[in-house]
C-alpha cells in the first residue's frame, strides 16, 4: 500500500463494486420507521456492520489503528451515496458510531479505544449514552447520579433516562458526579459502564406514538473498573461537551461517522407528501401543491445547510457551535412537514378508514410526536442559546449556580 | 457569501465592495432618491471596467470571467449590490445578455447589441410583464405581425425595470408561429415609455407601449421553437441574481441590527442580553445561513447548467423570498419605532427585498413550480 490516499472517485468506483457484490439490496416495500426498531433489525444490523468491517468499508473516517479506514468526509459522503440502494446498518449510526465513538476517539485512553471504538466499528459492540436524568433535561450538568471511588473501582448509584436504544446496547458512556463540593461543572466524570448488569434495572419508556426506543435505568451499587474512567476524574464536563458536540452534529445530519442515509424524521418509506397528496386525491389542488413544493424546498435547503456548515467547520471558518444551526433547522423543517402532512391528510388522519394498515392514520400518530424534533438531542431553546451566545457572542444567561459548590445549589422537589 | 470562493473571487468581491462603498454609499442612494431616483449613468459606465456586464458574455465577443465561472462571479456583484441597495440595472442588463447569448444558436446575430450592453453604454431591459397580468412570460397578449421582411409589434408591457433609460427592449410577442422574443430599440417609432411608481427607493420601473412598432425580421432572438428555452434561461438568471442580491440585503440588515442590539440599552442592560430577543436573533441567524447556502447552490447550478437547475433556483427563490422579508421585518421590530421611520435605513432594504420577492415569480409561484418539477 502506498501512503497516498485513494482519490474519492477511485474509492467510489471500488465501493460501488463492493456494495453490489456484498450488501443485500434494499427491499423498497420494507418499511424503515424512524421511530421504531424491530428486534430483528438489531441482529441484522450487527451482521451488516461486520460485513462492512470485513470488506474494509466500516468507520471510513476513523483512524486505521482503531479499525477505521482513515479516509475523509468526502469519501464517506461518496460511500453513503453509493449505499442508498442497499441495506445498511443504519441503527448503529446514532448514537453508537457518531456520538459515543466520536467522543471516545477524541477523549478515550488507548486501551479504551482499542476495546470500545474498535468494537463499535467492527460491529461487535453497540454503545449508547447515559446522560440525561429525570431531575432536569437542558441543565445536564446538574445531574445527580453519583460515583464513589472504591479502590480500583467506582460504585455508581442513581438514575438515567432518555437513553436511546440502550436496551440493544452493550456499553454506555455514563456521566456521573464524583465531587459534590465542587461547582456543578467541575465535579463530573465520564465512565464507561456495561448496560446489562444485575445492579442495573433497565426499562423502556413508552412514547405518545407507541414507540419505546428510549430507556431509563436505575443503578444500585453498580461496580465498574476505575480504568473505565474517560479522561480524568472531575473533568467529565469536558468529555461530555465533546460528546454533546457529536450529538448536535449527528442530530443535525452532519456527522462524518455515519454511513448510509436514513429517511428523515417524520417520514417512513413511501410516506412522502407527494404520495400522500395523490392518495387523498388532492394532487391537483393548488393549496396542496404549494405545501408540497414548499416542503421540497425546505428538505432541499436542509441538505444545503448541512453541507455548508460542514464545510465551514472543517475549514475552521465556523466555530463548533455553528452545528446548533443544523440542529435548529432539524427541528423547524420536520415539524413543517408534519404540519403539512396533517393538512393534506385532512379528515382521514384521525381514524383508520382505509382497510388494512391504517396508513393515513399514521400521519395523525406521527403528529403526536411533532415536538420530538425540537426536544431530542438537546432542545431547540438550548440551541438558540448556543447560537446567540457562541456564534453571535451575545451576553450569557444569568446562572444562579455558577461557582457554587454543587451540594449548596437549590434544586426542585 | 460562498465559503469556497477562490482568492481571485475574494479579490473581485473586495474590489467591487470598495468601489461601491466609495462611489455610492447608502447616503448617496438617499440623495439619488430625493433627486428623483434612477441610477447615475456614469456609475454604470464605470462598472463596465469592473466587468459588471461582461461576465456572461462569451470570450469571443470580448467577455470573460474572473474564475471561469462567470455566473458565480456575477452573483458576487449582485450580493454587493444588495448590501448597499445599489441602484443600477445589473439584473435587467445581464438577464437580457443571457437571453441574447442563449438565442444565438437558433437565430439572428445580436453580437453588436451584446457588445453595446457589455460596454455599459447601452442599457437593455426585459419587457416581460403585461399590465394586470401575473408572471406568465410565455403568454403575451402583445402581438408581432409579419409584414414582408418585417414584424409589426403592438402591445403594452409594464414593470419593466430600467425601462426609462433602456436603449433596447427584449420583448415577448405572439407571432403566427408561436411566441417570439424581439430586440426593439427604444427610439423606434411607436415606442413610448412612462415611469410608474416603484416601491424600490431608486430602481425605476416603466410602462412601455409598442404602437405598431416595425422591426426587421433579424430583430428576433432565437426563434419560436427556442423561445421557451431562452425565457427559461433568463428566468433562472434573473431569479438567481435576485437571490444573491437578497442575501446581500439580509446579511447587511442583520449585521447592523445585531450591532444595535449590543449598543442599545434598556433597563440597564443591552437588548442583546434578553433571552427573548437572543432566541429571535438565533432563528434569524439560522435562516440567513440557509439563505446563503441555498443561493450558492442555485447560482452554481445556473452556472453549471445542472440538470436540476430549475428546481434549485425555485427552491432558493421560494425560501429566500419568504425568509428575507420576514427577517427584515423582525429587524425592524428590534429597532422599535425607529425602524419604521424614514430616517432609518431599514426601509431602503425592505423596499429592495420586497421588490425582488414579488417579481419574476413570488414564493407561492415558485412553490407550485417545484411541485410541477418534481412531477406532482
Amino acid at each position: 500500500m502506498s501512503d497516498q490516499m485513494e482519490s474519492v472517485e477511485d474509492f467510489r468506483i471500488r465501493a460501488r463494486a463492493w456494495l453490489a457484490d456484498n450488501m443485500p439490496k434494499l427491499d423498497p416495500k420494507k418499511e424503515y420507521n424512524t421511530n421504531r426498531v424491530a428486534d430483528r433489525e438489531w441482529v441484522e444490523h450487527r451482521e451488516l456492520q461486520k460485513k462492512l468491517f470485513a470488506g474494509g468499508f466500516a468507520g471510513l473516517c476513523f483512524p486505521k489503528e482503531y479499525g477505521g479506514q482513515g479516509l475523509t468526509l468526502a469519501h464517506q459522503l461518496a460511500f453513503t451515496e453509493e449505499s442508498v440502494p442497499y441495506e445498511m446498518p443504519l441503527r448503529l449510526n446514532v448514537p453508537s458510531l457518531s456520538i459515543c465513538s466520536g467522543m471516545l476517539l477524541d477523549m478515550g485512553s488507548e486501551e479504551q479505544k482499542q476495546k470500545y471504538l474498535r468494537g463499535a466499528i467492527s460491529g461487535e459492540i453497540i454503545l449508547c449514552q447515559f446522560l440525561s436524568e429525570p431531575s432536569g433535561g437542558s441543565d445536564l450538568a446538574g445531574l445527580l447520579t453519583r460515583a464513589q471511588r472504591d479502590g480500583d473501582t467506582y460504585v455508581i448509584n442513581g438514575q438515567k433516562c432518555w437513553s436511546t436504544y440502550a436496551y440493544a446496547a452493550d456499553y454506555a458512556t455514563c456521566l456521573v458526579r464524583t465531587d459534590w463540593d465542587a461547582p456543578k461543572h467541575r465535579g463530573l466524570s465520564m465512565i464507561i459502564v456495561p448496560v446489562h448488569d444485575d445492579a442495573t434495572h433497565l426499562q423502556r419508556v413508552r412514547m405518545v406514538d407507541g414507540s419505546d426506543e428510549f430507556c431509563e435505568e436505575y443503578f444500585t451499587d453498580l461496580v465498574v473498573p476505575a480504568a473505565n474512567l474517560v479522561g480524568t476524574e472531575n473533568d467529565g464536563w469536558t468529555v461530555g461537551q465533546r460528546q454533546l458536540f457529536y450529538e448536535r452534529q449527528a442530530v443535525g445530519g452532519g456527522s462524518p461517522y455515519t454511513s448510509g442515509r436514513a429517511p428523515s424524521r417524520g417520514s417512513s418509506a413511501g410516506l412522502t407528501l407527494e404520495n400522500l397528496a395523490r392518495e387523498v386525491g388532492k394532487d391537483k389542488d393548488e393549496a396542496t401543491r404549494e405545501l408540497v413544493g414548499w416542503q421540497n424546498a425546505l428538505d432541499t435547503v436542509n441538505h444545503q445547510l448541512i453541507k455548508r456548515i460542514t464545510v465551514g467547520m472543517t475549514s475552521g471558518e465556523y466555530p463548533a457551535m455553528a452545528s446548533s444551526m443544523m440542529r435548529l433547522a432539524h427541528a423547524e423543517i420536520p415539524q413543517n412537514k408534519m404540519d403539512a402532512m396533517l393538512e393534506i391528510a385532512g379528515d382521514e388522519a384521525v381514524t383508520s378508514t382505509v382497510e388494512g394498515d391504517g396508513y393515513l392514520r399514521s400521519v395523525g400518530v406521527q403528529y403526536l410526536m411533532r415536538q420530538g424534533a425540537s426536544l431530542g438531542g438537546g432542545s431547540a431553546e438550548m440551541s438558540k442559546n448556543m447560537i446567540s451566545e457562541r456564534v453571535l457572542m451575545m451576553p450569557r444567561e444569568m446562572a444562579a449556580d455558577r461557582d457554587v459548590p454543587f451540594r449548596e445549589i437549590r434544586r426542585g422537589r | 457569501m460562498d465559503l469556497e470562493l477562490s482568492e481571485d473571487q475574494k479579490l473581485f468581491r473586495n474590489t467591487t465592495a470598495k468601489f461601491l462603498d466609495d462611489k455610492l454609499p447608502v447616503e448617496k442612494v438617499r440623495e439619488l432618491n430625493k433627486a428623483g431616483g434612477g441610477f447615475p449613468a456614469e456609475l454604470w459606465e464605470q462598472g463596465a471596467e469592473l466587468g459588471w456586464a461582461a461576465l456572461l458574455v462569451p470570450e469571443d465577443l470580448g467577455g470573460g470571467s474572473i474564475s471561469g465561472n462567470g455566473f458565480q462571479d456575477l452573483a458576487i456583484v449582485a450580493e454587493e449590490f444588495g448590501r448597499l441597495v445599489t441602484p443600477a440595472p445589473l439584473i435587467p442588463v445581464n438577464t437580457v445578455i443571457a437571453g441574447l447569448v442563449e438565442g444565438a444558436a437558433t437565430g439572428a446575430d445580436h453580437s453588436e447589441t451584446i457588445e453595446g450592453l457589455m460596454s455599459c453604454e447601452l442599457v437593455g431591459a426585459w419587457a416581460a410583464y403585461e399590465p394586470k397580468g401575473h408572471w406568465d412570460p410565455l403568454n403575451p397578449s402583445t402581438t408581432a405581425a409579419k409584414n414582408g421582411g418585417n414584424y409589426v409589434i403592438t402591445g403594452v408591457k409594464d414593470r419593466v425595470e430600467a425601462g426609462d433609460v433602456a436603449g433596447v427592449f427584449l420583448v415577448s410577442a405572439k407571432t403566427e408561429n408561436g411566441v417570439a422574443l424581439f430586440m426593439v430599440p427604444a427610439d423606434a417609432a411607436g415606442v413610448t415609455t412612462e415611469l410608474v411608481d416603484s416601491l424600490d427607493f431608486t430602481r425605476h420601473h416603466a410602462l412601455v407601449r409598442f404602437d405598431g412598432v416595425t422591426v426587421p425580421a433579424e430583430a428576433m432572438v432565437g426563434n419560436e421553437s427556442s423561445t421557451a428555452e431562452i425565457v427559461e434561461r433568463m428566468f433562472l438568471v434573473a431569479n438567481a441574481l435576485q437571490c444573491a442580491e437578497l442575501n446581500g440585503v439580509i446579511n447587511r440588515v442583520f449585521e447592523f441590527t445585531v450591532q444595535w442590539a449590543f449598543d442599545r440599552y434598556s433597563f440597564g442592560r443591552p437588548l442583546a442580553s434578553y433571552q427573548a430577543l437572543k432566541h429571535r436573533f438565533s432563528d434569524m441567524r439560522t435562516w440567513i445561513e440557509i439563505c446563503n447556502a441555498t443561493a450558492d447552490e442555485a447560482v452554481k447550478a445556473v452556472n453549471n447548467r445542472s440538470a436540476d437547475a430549475s428546481r434549485l433556483v425555485s427552491v432558493a427563490k421560494a425560501y429566500i423570498g419568504t425568509k428575507s422579508v420576514q427577517i427584515i421585518q423582525d429587524c425592524v421590530q428590534m429597532h422599535g419605532g425607529l425602524g419604521v421611520t424614514w430616517e432609518h435605513d431599514c426601509h431602503l432594504y425592505l423596499r429592495r427585498a420586497t421588490t425582488d420577492r414579488q417579481l419574476f415569480g413570488t414564493p407561492a409561484d415558485h412553490k407550485r413550480r417545484i411541485a410541477d418539477l418534481i412531477g406532482l
